[in-house]
This record gives C-alpha cells, sequence and structure tokens, in this order.
C-alpha cells in the first residue's frame, strides 16, 4: 500500500465527482422541504367563489366580504362621490388614472370608476403597499390627513391615499391602484366574486 | 474525594480543564471596563430567561389559528389560558414578553458601547460580524415570537413584514405565499413560525454566541480606553492591565445582574405591558383579517427601521434603505478608517456625529412608534397637515442615520480627524 504510486489525477477526479453527485443529492433533497412551504391544497381549495347580497346596501355604504381570505369591498357609492372620479383636481393628483397598469383590473373594469356598474364598486380592499386594510372615507371635505380629501380610503399603516375608486394617489408609498377582482352582477341585487362575466354567461 | 472525580474526567477528558481555564480563569480582560460592559453578560442572562420561560411557555400554548369559539383562534385563546388557568402562567408568560423587550434594550446599549470604544475595529471584526448576525436572528425571532399569540397586532405585523419580500421584482409574489403558506397570514404561517420561533432560530441563536464568545476570546476584550492590553505582557506573559475573568468579572457581572433583575422584576410586576410598549393594546384584541387595527406599529425595537420604511414613498426603495440601515452597521469596520479606537481620543466630528446617530435612531423610533404624529397636533395646532411635518422630521433624521456612515468614511479616509494621542496602558492601571 504504502509504496504504491497516488494517481492524484484520478483521486481529484473522484473528489469532484463526489462533491457534485453529493450536490446534487443535497439539492433534491432540499425540494421536498422547500416545497413543503407553499399553499397547501387545503388553502388552495379555499378559494371558492362568493355570492354577496347587495340588496340591503345603502347609497355611500361599504360591505366587506371574505373571498380566499382577502377582504372584498363593496361599496354602493353616492352620485357626489362617481361624479369626483372624473375631476381634473382628482386625476391630476393620481398615479395611474387612467388604470394602464392592466395586472390591477379586469379589461371590463379600466374606467374612470373601475367598475361594470358605476355605482358599485368591488374591490380588494388590501393596500399595495404592503398588505393592509385601508379605512373607508367616504366624506368629500378635510381630513387630519389631507385638507383637500375628496372621498376615498386611506391606509393606517404608512398613510397611502387612494381614490373612491381605489386609484392610489401619487406621492404615498404605495405604488399601484388598489385590485379589481374578477366579478359580474347575477341579477340586481347579487353579485359573484371571484367570476367573470365571460365565464359566468 | 472531589479530587478523585477531577481525576476521574481529566483522564478521560483531557481537554476539559484547559479550555475551562482558557474561557474563564486563564481568560484575562482589561482591568477597566465601565458600565458600559455589562450588557454582554446580560444579554446572555436574558437568552437563558428567554429559553427557559419558553419551553415551558411551549408546554400550554397551541399554535393554531383555526376558532375555538367565533372570533378567536385556539392559539389567542391558549395565551389567555396561560394567562387565566395555568398557574403561574402569568408570571411565565410575563418574563418572556418583558425579557423579549430586555434583550433589545442591553443589546442595542450592547451595541452603542462597540461603537463608543470602537469594538468593531481591527483585530475584533469577526466578532462585530458575528454579534450582528445575532442582531438579524433575535428580530427574526422576535418577530415570529410576536406573531405567536395570534392578536390582531400579530396577524398584521406578520402580514406587513412578510409582505415586505413582496417588493423583490418577478418572484416577489410567490415568495410572500411560500413564506405565509396560504394567501393572507393563516394557520399554516403560525405553525411554521411557531416550529422556527422554538427550535430552528433558538439553535441557530445559541451556534452564534458560542462563535461571538469563542471569536471574542481569540482576539481578546477591547476597553474604555482602545488600548490592547496584549501588547504590554509581564514575564509570565500575563497582560500587565489584564484580571482573569473569573472570579473578577464573574463578581462584576453579578453585580450588574443583580441590578437589572431589580428593573425587569419591577417591569414584570409593576408595568408588564409598559402603557402599550411592551405589550401593544391592539394585540389584546384577535386576530381579524378583514380589520386593520387604526394604528398599526411594531413594537419598540422595530421602530426605528419601520420609520425608516415608511419615509421612504415608495416601495422597493423603501425597503432596500429599511435593509440598508441594517447592512451598513455590518459594514462598519470597513467605513470606518479611523486608527482610534475609543471615543475618548478621537476627534470631536466623530463624538458630535456618534451623538447625532444615537438621537436620529431615537427620533426614528418615535416616529415608528407614532409618537410623533400625536404630537405634531399638539405642538403645531389642530389644523396642522400631520403627514407632510412628520415626513419632513422622519425624513430629516433619516439623512442623518446614513450621513453617519458617510460621514465616518470622509472623516476617516481623507484624514479629517484631529485625535488625541492614546496611552501605552490602560488610563486605571497602577
Amino acid at each position: 500500500m504504502a509504496n504504491e504510486v497516488v494517481d492524484h489525477g484520478r483521486r481529484r477526479f473522484l473528489t469532484a465527482t463526489t462533491a457534485v453527485v453529493g450536490g446534487v443529492g443535497v439539492v433534491a433533497a432540499a425540494v421536498p422541504f422547500i416545497k413543503s412551504w407553499e399553499p397547501s391544497a387545503r388553502a388552495k381549495a379555499a378559494g371558492a367563489p362568493v355570492v354577496a347580497d347587495i340588496s340591503k346596501v345603502e347609497s355611500g355604504q361599504m360591505v366587506r366580504y371574505g373571498w380566499r381570505s382577502v377582504p372584498v369591498f363593496v361599496v354602493n357609492r353616492t352620485k357626489e362621490q362617481v361624479a369626483t372620479l372624473t375631476t381634473k383636481d382628482v386625476e391630476s393628483r393620481l398615479k395611474d388614472p387612467n388604470c394602464d397598469v392592466t395586472s390591477q383590473q379586469p379589461a371590463y373594469a379600466k374606467n374612470p370608476h373601475r367598475s361594470i356598474k358605476p355605482e358599485w364598486l368591488v374591490m380588494i380592499g388590501i393596500c399595495t403597499h404592503l398588505g393592509c386594510v385601508p379605512d373607508y372615507k367616504p366624506k368629500v371635505g378635510p381630513e387630519p390627513f389631507d385638507p383637500d380629501w375628496k372621498s376615498g380610503f386611506y391606509c393606517p399603516c404608512h398613510k397611502s391615499r387612494y381614490d373612491i375608486a381605489g386609484r392610489v394617489y401619487d406621492g404615498v408609498p404605495a405604488p399601484m391602484n388598489m385590485v379589481i377582482p374578477p366579478y359580474h352582477f347575477m341579477d340586481d341585487t347579487h353579485i359573484q366574486i371571484g367570476v367573470d362575466p365571460k365565464e359566468a354567461s | 474525594m472531589a479530587g478523585a472525580i477531577a481525576r476521574w474526567f481529566n483522564e478521560r477528558a483531557p481537554g476539559l480543564a484547559p479550555m475551562y481555564r482558557k474561557h474563564m480563569t486563564e481568560y484575562y480582560a482589561p482591568k477597566n471596563f465601565n458600565v458600559m460592559y455589562y450588557f454582554g453578560s446580560l444579554a446572555m442572562l436574558v437568552l437563558v430567561n428567554q429559553i427557559l420561560t419558553g419551553i415551558f411557555l411551549a408546554m400550554f400554548y397551541k399554535p393554531s389559528a383555526l376558532e375555538v369559539f367565533p372570533g378567536t383562534s385556539e392559539a389567542f385563546a391558549s395565551v389567555y389560558y396561560i394567562m387565566r388557568d395555568v398557574d403561574w402562567g402569568w408570571l411565565i408568560r410575563y418574563m418572556h414578553t418583558t425579557g423579549a423587550s430586555m434583550f433589545f434594550v442591553v443589546v442595542y446599549l450592547h451595541m452603542f458601547r462597540g461603537l463608543m470604544y470602537g469594538s468593531y475595529k481591527k483585530p475584533r471584526e469577526l466578532v462585530w460580524i458575528l454579534g450582528m448576525l445575532i442582531f438579524l436572528v433575535l428580530m427574526a425571532e422576535a418577530f415570529m415570537g410576536y406573531v405567536l399569540p395570534w392578536g390582531n397586532m400579530s396577524f398584521w405585523g406578520a402580514k406587513v413584514i412578510i409582505s415586505l419580500f413582496g417588493a423583490i421584482p418577478v418572484v416577489g409574489e410567490t415568495l410572500v405565499h411560500w413564506i405565509m403558506g396560504d394567501f393572507s397570514p393563516a394557520d399554516a404561517t403560525l405553525n411554521r413560525f411557531f416550529s422556527l420561533h422554538v427550535v430552528a432560530l433558538p439553535i441557530v441563536l445559541l451556534l452564534l454566541v458560542v462563535l461571538h464568545l469563542a471569536a471574542l476570546h481569540e482576539v481578546g476584550s477591547n476597553n474604555p480606553d482602545g488600548v490592547e492590553i496584549k501588547k504590554k505582557k509581564n514575564e509570565k506573559g500575563i497582560p500587565l492591565d489584564g484580571i482573569p475573568f473569573h472570579p473578577y468579572y464573574t463578581v462584576k457581572d453579578l453585580f450588574g445582574v443583580g441590578m437589572f433583575l431589580l428593573i425587569c422584576a419591577f417591569i414584570i410586576f409593576f408595568a408588564p405591558g409598559m402603557g402599550g410598549w411592551f405589550l401593544e393594546h391592539d394585540n389584546f384584541v384577535p386576530a381579524n383579517h378583514l380589520v386593520t387595527p387604526a394604528a398599526i406599529k411594531p413594537v419598540w425595537y422595530f421602530t426605528p427601521f419601520y420609520a425608516i420604511l415608511r419615509m421612504i414613498p415608495f416601495k422597493l426603495p423603501g425597503v432596500l434603505t429599511m435593509f440598508g440601515a441594517i447592512i451598513l452597521l455590518f459594514l462598519t469596520p470597513w467605513i470606518d478608517r479611523g486608527q482610534v479606537k475609543s471615543i475618548r481620543y478621537r476627534g470631536t466630528g466623530y463624538k458630535i456625529a456618534l451623538a447625532l446617530f444615537a438621537v436620529s435612531f431615537i427620533s426614528l423610533g418615535l416616529v415608528g412608534a407614532e409618537v410623533t404624529a400625536e404630537a405634531i397636533p399638539m405642538i403645531f395646532g389642530a389644523n396642522a397637515d400631520i403627514t407632510s411635518i412628520e415626513n419632513l422630521f422622519g425624513r430629516f433624521w433619516v439623512l442623518v442615520y446614513f450621513g453617519f456612515f458617510v460621514f465616518l468614511w470622509v472623516y476617516t479616509y481623507f484624514g479629517l480627524e484631529k485625535t488625541k494621542p492614546v496611552p501605552e496602558r490602560v488610563t486605571t492601571h497602577d
């Protein structure tokens, strides 16, 4: 043994292949552990569509529905609130007034009121900054956080402001308008959240 | 008898006695330690407290977000079971919650000591880096522990902090769902945080503490004069200004432990919530995924970093700036090019800069804790524009915080610092 010549090339080759094969094995063994953290089948199944009965929602009132464990705001907007959406005063203060970021709403909600019917807003009430639920501030008039408030949503976490269609103001931490989920009117008093009008028909 | 036992061990593990001597009776620490040198040993004391009380809390706590009755999860209910029904459960829990805050009190003072006396400088960079890693793991540990009671601040704190990872381009959203194990913080999140909080992170923390001490004992402790005591040794090779850690500093630290426990006992028995600073009011309400607390803010020890996040008006830059505030601390040994360690012999510029840095940290803490938002109407009148004034104030201190590191580099790299002569030995030697 002691007198045998050491084949360094062979030793290097064996060391390298052992290390590579072992490394691949470690990576492969890590996959199940990493994948185990993904939303489970049970969590994914909890995302079924939700039906909202809007017959008792009064003008100016907001109701929250839980869908996929996120809050969905359904607002019956007043004429005054809808009117603010197309004023120069509001539009000039918005980051994305024309809703050009397509990921934030379905094509049928790409309009100033961001909805199918102008008075009914259906929106995921989650601030696009860090996921808080903004407060509904319906009053048109001065508020502590904005002396020239035109009604909308105000996030208590980091002071982001949105108009009454969930379009984000310029100069606040939130980068985008709030998300409009797929939804459609089943009849005049029922909205199904989670299903597009196309899919429903 | 005792000698026989010692011999028995010595024959089987001859390395034990030398190890004890190396780290205790023959570890020579500078004789001029002052009050700022208590916080390392106190941090270890708190760590032991957290582990012991944590082991007992885990015997009664249930990491389940499933509802036991409408609106209340099993986790939330089990915390109040500990508070009301478990004998002495309230004491064990308050020891744990007070310990969490006191951990950061002593760690922040310990870190500030390092900045004051240049303990991060050559040859102690590795000690500093390991300490910073401990700080990072401690923040993760504290955050996950805060989520466990599944109160409303637990839930929204978890949501906001995990959402920070959503700022990463492309993979952000997938990463957020991966961490949560759901589309919003849920039972899966609570379970994995419990596992990390009680098993994974404590193991990492203990390992890092051992490495931190091992690295320290290789190079030896710094001191308030910032002189290397190993440069002047007697004929036996013992530093002239060094005294054995045991018994001298074990006894000194015991005195510190006594004073510290006195303060902790006062908090635990008379003000465990510290008026909402240690235990937030909104966390006495069960988690509700449809309603955000009116004023969402982290516990006090995260508020300076949280304020930095809030003061930057864009999402990704805000997150990067916040993490940058911590990364810069990691890099301090290389940003500071000055040769003089202790603040006692450094230039006036450094003294002012370090004072401003401390003020910026506290001011940002006040912004993050919403103290400024409450104070502004009192100072500027009820009609004051809170957001603008707060932004102005907060952004100024963000600039000071980051300015400290810029100043430190310019000041030392271009040799602008006028230092005083550093003595050969510690100033209190005989």
